[in-house]
């Protein structure tokens, strides 16, 4: 368990066990709803949520590491664990997602600094690191150093190519990063942490002054409901690999999983798409049916196999990129849009 | 196979078996590794757990298998299905194999077997007797592809333990038994990584994916300072000796990449020229896949009757005569062999459909490559 300062609770209040943190302050959840003094806490913490929800940071009152005002420090963890409460009471899982990543984000530059803060002895930032995200930052002159194991597993998840393994200072199994680089490397895992905080949360099953609130954030949710609309078109490596069949051409193995993974994930079934393999040079009747079951998890060990990624397929020599194929990852996302109801 | 080829072989590889068995050892950790095996002219069998020399001796003379595979993963379970084994970690292994080198000679020592008529002949498109237009390839290796696969390895040893921090005595070398080597990492960091992570180890290694950034060319503003020098470590140091050649050029090819209004591009397409020429030339596939069976080091090779063999010294080790323990007993066989080859110091070869008395690792090494029959 990692202690915490008052400092140091503001600036990571996912850390804080709350019940605990409350207790210790001598409040409970029901004062926060009943006392006029506390209201203004609520609507901190509402303003932290909408803030979340619009994709923007919230702003605290720490300046430079210290609290504007002494009070403020307290009220810092509280708007955070209220905002938890109401967020749980709601139940809106698009807005506990937006607020997980913006509370990441803003933890994030605290971590930023106070790594770069760090002197030779073991500090917050780097227990942080360790202890929540398995990662071993040393500091080495500029740079901030982690073995080239930790990078991979982290940066495994990105997809810029500044973030492969390759374009970065590698020397004797070890990256070099700057704390900026460091901390963004856990952005995502970060928000899965403070995501799961909030979905393991005990709250009480409804605080009826709170349902003011509570309502107003089910219909901030609405506005971020995403409905998702598919032009029903195949990706270009979808539409090649189709096409070599039809003129009866040969199509690698890889190609033959990648349409069988691709068709059976909309929804097609076996028999439906066996016939397009008729035309192969091979075409073995009962082999491609064993293929496709194979794929499908029906026989054999009962693995599902999924599409590979177009990451995958360009090394593959499999992927044909349109302009339509921008910003998408894996052959599946072609072609769908996501809307928000706003 | 013909009947008494098979018999030839599975007697041949059966005596190597039992004289050599020295040679032959289960790797540490036995009992948490997945073992399997080939016979000739049959399927695979694997899930096969395997604790201790004396086990896999009794396996080895019960099956006479043609080929022997071990997992460089270690699972809880190595006997069970795929999915019960309980993965914990693997080694990291490289394969490579002069076939990827695409070299110009290789040309030169490849037969084409034709599916038809079983006719071998060299660099034609169709088959000289039949017309038919299937074959089967069968390589040759030479000394020049082992010595550019040889390079490969000195480059990716260096790699190993400059970039990534593998110490030296935990890497090992082996010759592949037919066109390469395996080049295996033990007790690195690396151990736990999933198939993902060591894909991007891979594409490190290849220098696959490059930016023109990573080298200190900016696409906006770029700045001189900030370009890949050659007394840098990892690829900026590598990439300055490959595409600058002398300290002196370095400065005034830099100038010109960034007095050209295409001069981003310009490096960009240089990247990928360099791939070519400075990315090791390992297959990404066998560095990726976690749950593979390699050939286990000390066992033949079914492609050659050649010994999975250690290098200690990579620089003097011979192939062809290193890895070549099938005895020498005559053997009359009836070869088509359009290209000569070299074992144990001895020219063999070609035969234009001749019945010859050979020793026999020349016989067995035709037999795997199927330019004979045995007479």
């Amino acid at each position: 368990m990692i202690n915490l300062g008052q400092d140091e609770m503001a600036k990571y209040p996912f850390l804080a066990d709350a019940g605990q943190y409350l207790k210790d302050k001598g409040f409970t959840l029901e004062q926060f709803a009943s006392d006029p003094d506390l209201k203004l806490i609520i609507d901190k913490a509402i303003h932290r949520i909408e803030t979340a929800a619009e994709g923007k940071i919230y702003r605290s009152d720490i300046v430079n590491d210290h609290a504007a005002k002494d009070a403020s420090l307290p009220r810092e963890v509280f708007s955070f664990l209220l905002a938890v409460v109401l967020l749980k009471l709601s139940g809106t899982h698009s807005l506990i997602r937006r607020f997980a990543l913006a509370e990441a984000r803003r933890a994030e530059k605290y971590l930023e600094k106070d790594l770069a803060d760090t002197s030779e002895q073991e500090d917050l930032a780097t227990q942080i690191l360790r202890d929540l995200f398995s990662m071993n930052v040393q500091k080495n002159n500029d740079y901030f150093v982690i073995p080239a194991s930790d990078y991979l597993k982290h940066s495994v998840s990105f997809h810029e190519r500044e973030w492969k393994l390759v374009n970065r200072k590698v020397e004797n199994g070890l990256v070099f990063l700057t704390s900026h680089e460091t901390v963004r490397l856990v952005r995502k895992e970060l928000g899965n942490y403070i995501n799961t905080k909030i979905q393991n949360a005990s709250v009480p099953s409804m605080i009826d002054s709170f349902s003011e609130s509570i309502k107003r954030l089910t219909s901030l949710s609405k506005k971020f409901a995403t409905t998702t609309i598919s032009s029903g078109e195949y990706p270009p490596c979808i539409k090649h690999a189709i096409e070599v069949l039809e003129k009866g051409e040969n199509l690698p193995h890889s190609g033959r999983f990648l349409l069988g993974t691709f068709l059976l994930s909309i929804g097609q079934s076996v028999e439906q798409i066996a016939p397009l393999f008729k035309n192969a040079p091979d075409y073995n009747e009962k082999i491609t049916l064993y293929q496709l079951n194979h794929l499908a998890g029906i026989s054999g060990s009962g693995t599902k196999y999924s599409c590979p990624s177009c990451e995958k397929l360009q090394s593959q020599n499999l992927c044909f990129a349109t302009p339509q194929c921008n910003g998408i990852i894996n052959p599946l996302q072609f072609g769908k849009k996501k809307t928000l109801n706003a | 196979m013909l009947e008494k080829d098979l018999k030839l072989l599975e007697d041949s590889f059966k005596k190597y078996y039992f004289d050599h068995f020295d040679l032959i050892h289960v790797p540490d950790r036995p009992a948490e590794r997945e073992f399997g095996f080939q016979q000739f002219n049959s399927g695979m069998t694997r899930h096969l757990a395997i604790k201790n020399d004396k086990e896999l001796r009794l396996l080895l003379m019960n099956n006479i298998p043609s080929d022997v595979y071990c997992s460089n993963a270690y699972y809880s379970f190595p006997n069970l299905q795929m999915t019960e084994k309980d993965w914990k970690e693997a080694d990291l292994i490289f394969d490579i194999d002069s076939k990827d080198l695409h070299l110009n000679c290789r040309q030169d020592h490849t037969c084409i077997k034709c599916q038809s008529c079983n006719e071998v002949f060299v660099k034609d498109s169709k088959c000289p007797n039949c017309k038919s237009i299937k074959f089967d390839h069968r390589s040759l290796t030479c000394k020049n592809c082992i010595q550019s696969a040889k390079e490969e390895v000195k480059k990716l040893f260096h790699i190993l333990s400059n970039d990534l921090g593998v110490e030296q005595q935990n890497i090992q070398v082996f010759f592949s038994g037919n066109e390469g080597f395996h080049v295996y990492a033990y007790n690195t960091q690396f151990q736990k990584l999933g198939s993902r992570e060591r894909s991007e180890l891979v594409d490190y290694i290849m220098f696959r994916g490059v930016i023109p950034e990573t080298f200190g060319y900016k696409k906006s503003k770029p700045d001189k300072s900030s370009f890949l020098d050659f007394d840098e470590s990892g690829w900026r140091g590598r990439l300055a000796k490959h595409l600058f050649g002398s300290k002196s050029k370095r400065s005034k090819q830099i100038t010109q990449f960034l007095d050209n209004s295409n001069g981003y591009f310009a490096f960009q397409k240089k990247l990928e020229d360099a791939r070519n020429e400075i990315g090791i030339k390992i297959d990404p596939n066998v560095t990726m896949d976690i749950h593979r069976i390699f050939r286990l080091p000390g066992s033949l090779n079914s492609k050659s009757g050649l010994t999975k063999q250690i290098c200690n010294k990579i620089e003097e080790f011979n192939p062809f005569s290193d890895a070549c323990f099938i005895d020498d007993e005559p053997t009359t066989v009836l070869a088509n062999c359009p290209i000569s080859f070299e074992l144990k110091n001895k020219k063999y070869g070609p035969y234009q459909n001749e019945r010859v008395s050979i020793p026999k690792h020349a016989a067995i090494y035709m037999i795997c490559k199927g330019l004979v029959t045995s007479a």
